[in-house]
């Protein structure tokens, strides 16, 4: 019905998308969930210095529930999947997640008993930032990248994203 | 009367073996008379081991196979009396002389309880539990024999030699209205 | 003292409510997790869950070379990684045999004493973050940028340094390390400075620390605490002094002790320490000039490592307390147990204790104030 009858967006919704879009991207609030060596190069991101609030990421809010950017920095163990899992549930949509550091890319050095091997086995993951730890300056490439990623989405058509891929 | 011959004295009838490497004196006595031995050794004058550094575990089994790699015939030899297969060792220090003292119990498989020290030193409680985790030693008396650092139902005590590097694929997911 | 009153008034109705605070929790590091008992905002019984960051570093060990476990060891306190480094190979050094040339002892030291300040950094900045008080974060993470610019400069990672080798250390410290040194100095002072200023004598800061979980010589002992904990509570015992490694009884500088062991206390000292770090580094820095540039700065190692049988265990002074190896080698190239006596371990098992009484709020000063690195904690 109405504009989903064509196949792609006219003029006023693809204009309306890309403000959403350009709002979405730049006000990333993260939700900083640093565990462990790489959660100490976060917060250098996060203060004086690299200051990652020039990119929008101004407020760290440590609520779930008003974040949209899980950055994930550091080992999750098994023990901590279920919490893990419980704090991307909470996220309210729309929501990225920033995998900061090779543990939580796949597990890194920690190939134990008790880690878990890379954190996309429990979340969907956006960008995935390398390094043991990645340098503060990789996480706001990481960001930038996301910002890209963001303003490519379809907020108000998301079956176009669906229809883009098949073609 | 020097360090050794102190600590010798001060054990007594409970000493079973007494070694030094490199300056570290370890002394072993039976698993049931630990807490006398820690008792009189915090007291002793001129030892006062009044400070508790670390407890943890040690798994045996596996002692000597890494040198042997790839010989079989060795395996063949007549086999000693296996030693019993767990240490629990506490580390004792003196603030006032600044000295340190091995001390170990030998724990067979079949009798995985060892006194608990809790009484002497607070400072043994979270280290019984992770004994208790990582090897399956139980304290007896402890106030608190739970899992540490593994979560609750957690099927193996994973440092034990026999026990993957990489783990049994044990999982941990999230059930809602779990606690 | 008000405090007491309140925590005996409390609400007194007999409604016990119990929260969950963590492991999620902004204020509990990431990876820390209380269960607190209160009676209105007064904690009857905390339990604090720990085991989140537990990564199997111990088991690890023993499936790795004696040289390979070296990166592994930066991972424990990642605040102060160059320590750890330098505990483990300092063990490792002891089971072998291996006596380190004495420019090496002397670039370890350096190196410790620059991780030892930027540990009392986050340390501090993180106790500031958690009160409220924002400003002195970012002047000291200023300063701790630098120093990891010196770090980086060294070899080559801010964080993770895998600084050493066992049987001394890789390279020589870079030729300006000195001027650049003397650079970082005054900046570094100034913002320690400002800090004391800022909170010191502040009124609210006073106010949220003072005799805030005060804890008795006695006690702590007896939970065994180490480092900067036990120093606060009037324990005159600093492992550099008490058992002195490398050259530190050649070194003279001061052990800072409080008296009441409270949130306070353990703020001073570590603030003090940090000005004695300075100095020390100084001192160092003399020594290190009477080595000539070819002077040795590895011991005679052989290619492969085999540790022989037998079980030592060595210390040091962390900046957070004794941090202790227990390495036992069964003749193989690997060792055959590691356990690492982490300080921040029993300092936190003390935890319900320290917290009984107290307000709510007064449970987050007390365990940004303790320093709990997670990394450590669990291995
Ligand atoms: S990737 Fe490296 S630095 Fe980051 S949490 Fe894992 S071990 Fe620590």
């Amino acid at each position: 019905m109405g504009f989903q009858a064509y196949v792609g967006q006219g003029w006023v919704l693809s204009k309306l998308e890309q403000l959403i879009n350009w709002g979405r991207s730049r006000s990333p609030w993260p939700l900083p969930y640093g565990t462990a060596c790489c959660g100490i190069e976060m917060m250098a991101a996060l203060a004086s210095g690299y200051d990652m609030a020039r990119f929008g990421a101004e407020r760290p809010s440590f609520s779930p529930r008003q974040a949209d950017v899980l950055i994930e920095a550091g080992t999750i163990t098994k023990k901590m999947v279920p919490v893990l899992r419980r704090i991307y549930d909470q996220m309210a949509e729309p929501k990225w997640v920033i995998a900061m550091g090779a543990c939580a890319c796949s597990g890194g050095v920690f190939r134990t008993y008790s880690t878990l091997q890379g954190i996309d086995q429990v979340i969907p993951v956006d960008v995935y930032v390398p390094g043991c730890p990645p340098r503060p300056e990789g996480l706001i490439y990481a960001l930038l990248q996301l910002m890209e990623k963001i303003k490519q989405d379809h907020p108000l058509y998301p079956q176009l994203a669906e229809l883009k891929k098949g073609v | 009367m020097d360090f050794q011959e102190r600590v010798k004295a001060c054990v007594g009838d409970d000493l079973v073996s007494m070694t030094e490497f490199r300056g570290d004196v370890s002394v072993t006595v039976p698993r049931t008379r630990i807490v006398q031995v820690l008792t009189r050794l915090k007291e002793a004058e001129g030892l006062k081991f009044d400070f508790l550094s670390d407890l943890f575990g040690v798994d045996n089994s596996a002692l000597g196979k890494g040198k042997k790699k790839g010989k079989k015939e060795d395996e063949e030899a007549p086999a000693a009396p296996k030693p019993p297969r767990y240490e629990v060792v506490y580390l004792l220090l003196s603030i006032e002389y600044n000295h340190r003292l091995m001390v170990k119990v030998q724990v067979e498989e079949g009798q995985m309880e060892v006194p608990t020290v809790t009484s002497i030193w607070k400072a043994a409680n979270w280290p019984e539990r992770e004994v208790f985790d990582m090897f399956g030693i139980r304290f007896k008396g402890h106030p608190n024999m739970k899992r540490l650092l593994m979560w609750d139902g957690f099927p193996a005590h994973p440092l034990r030699k026999d026990y993957p590097l990489e783990g049994e694929g044990e999982e941990r997911r999230l059930v809602y209205g779990d606690a | 003292m008000s405090r007491q009153l309140d925590a005996q008034a409390g609400h007194g109705t007999g409604d016990f409510v119990t929260i969950n605070i963590g492991p999620s929790h902004p204020a509990m590091h990431g990876t820390l997790r209380v269960v607190a008992l209160t009676d209105g905002e007064t904690i009857v019984e905390a339990d604090p869950e720990i085991g989140y960051l537990h990564r199997g570093v111990e088991k690890l060990a023993e499936n790795l070379t004696y040289h390979q476990f070296i990166p592994i060891t930066d991972r424990l306190n990642y605040c102060s990684a160059i320590t750890n480094n330098v505990a483990y190979e300092m063990a490792v050094e002891k089971l072998m045999g291996i006596e380190i040339p004495d420019k090496a002892k002397v670039i370890r030291s350096i190196m410790m004493e620059l991780a030892r300040i930027s540990d009392h950094i986050v340390c501090v900045g993180i106790l500031g973050v958690d009160l409220g008080a924002f400003t002195p974060f970012f002047y000291l993470f200023i300063q701790r940028e630098e120093l990891y610019e010196i770090f980086e400069w060294y070899n080559g990672a801010r964080l993770t340094n895998t600084f050493g080798r066992i049987g001394g250390v890789e390279a020589d410290l870079p030729e300006d390390f000195e001027e650049r040194w003397r650079r970082l100095v005054p900046n570094l002072r100034k913002a320690i400075d400002e800090t004391d200023k800022l909170l010191t004598h502040n009124r609210i800061w006073m106010d949220r620390t003072i005799g805030v979980t005060a804890f008795s010589a006695e006690d702590a002992l007896n939970w065994g605490f180490t480092g900067p904990c036990l120093r606060a509570c009037g324990v005159k015992r600093d492992l550099r002094k008490d058992e002195p490694y490398y050259l530190y009884d050649q070194l003279s500088f001061e052990v800072p002790v409080g008296k009441h062991g409270d949130v306070f206390d353990r703020y001073m000292v570590r603030m003090i320490e940090m000005e004695e770090s300075i100095k020390l580094v100084d001192q160092l820095l003399k020594i290190y000039k009477e080595f000539g540039p070819d002077d040795p700065l590895m011991a005679k190692v052989p290619k492969v490592l085999k540790g022989p049988e037998g079980e030592v265990y060595a210390a040091i002074e962390s900046p957070n307390g004794e941090l202790g190896f227990y390495v036992k080698g069964d003749g193989s190239d690997k060792p055959y147990r590691v356990k690492i006596r982490p300080p921040c371990y029993m300092v936190y098992q003390a935890f319900p204790e320290l917290v009984k009484g107290e307000m709510v709020a007064d449970l987050i000063a007390c365990l940004s104030s303790l320093n709990i690195i997670a990394g450590e904690l669990d291995r």
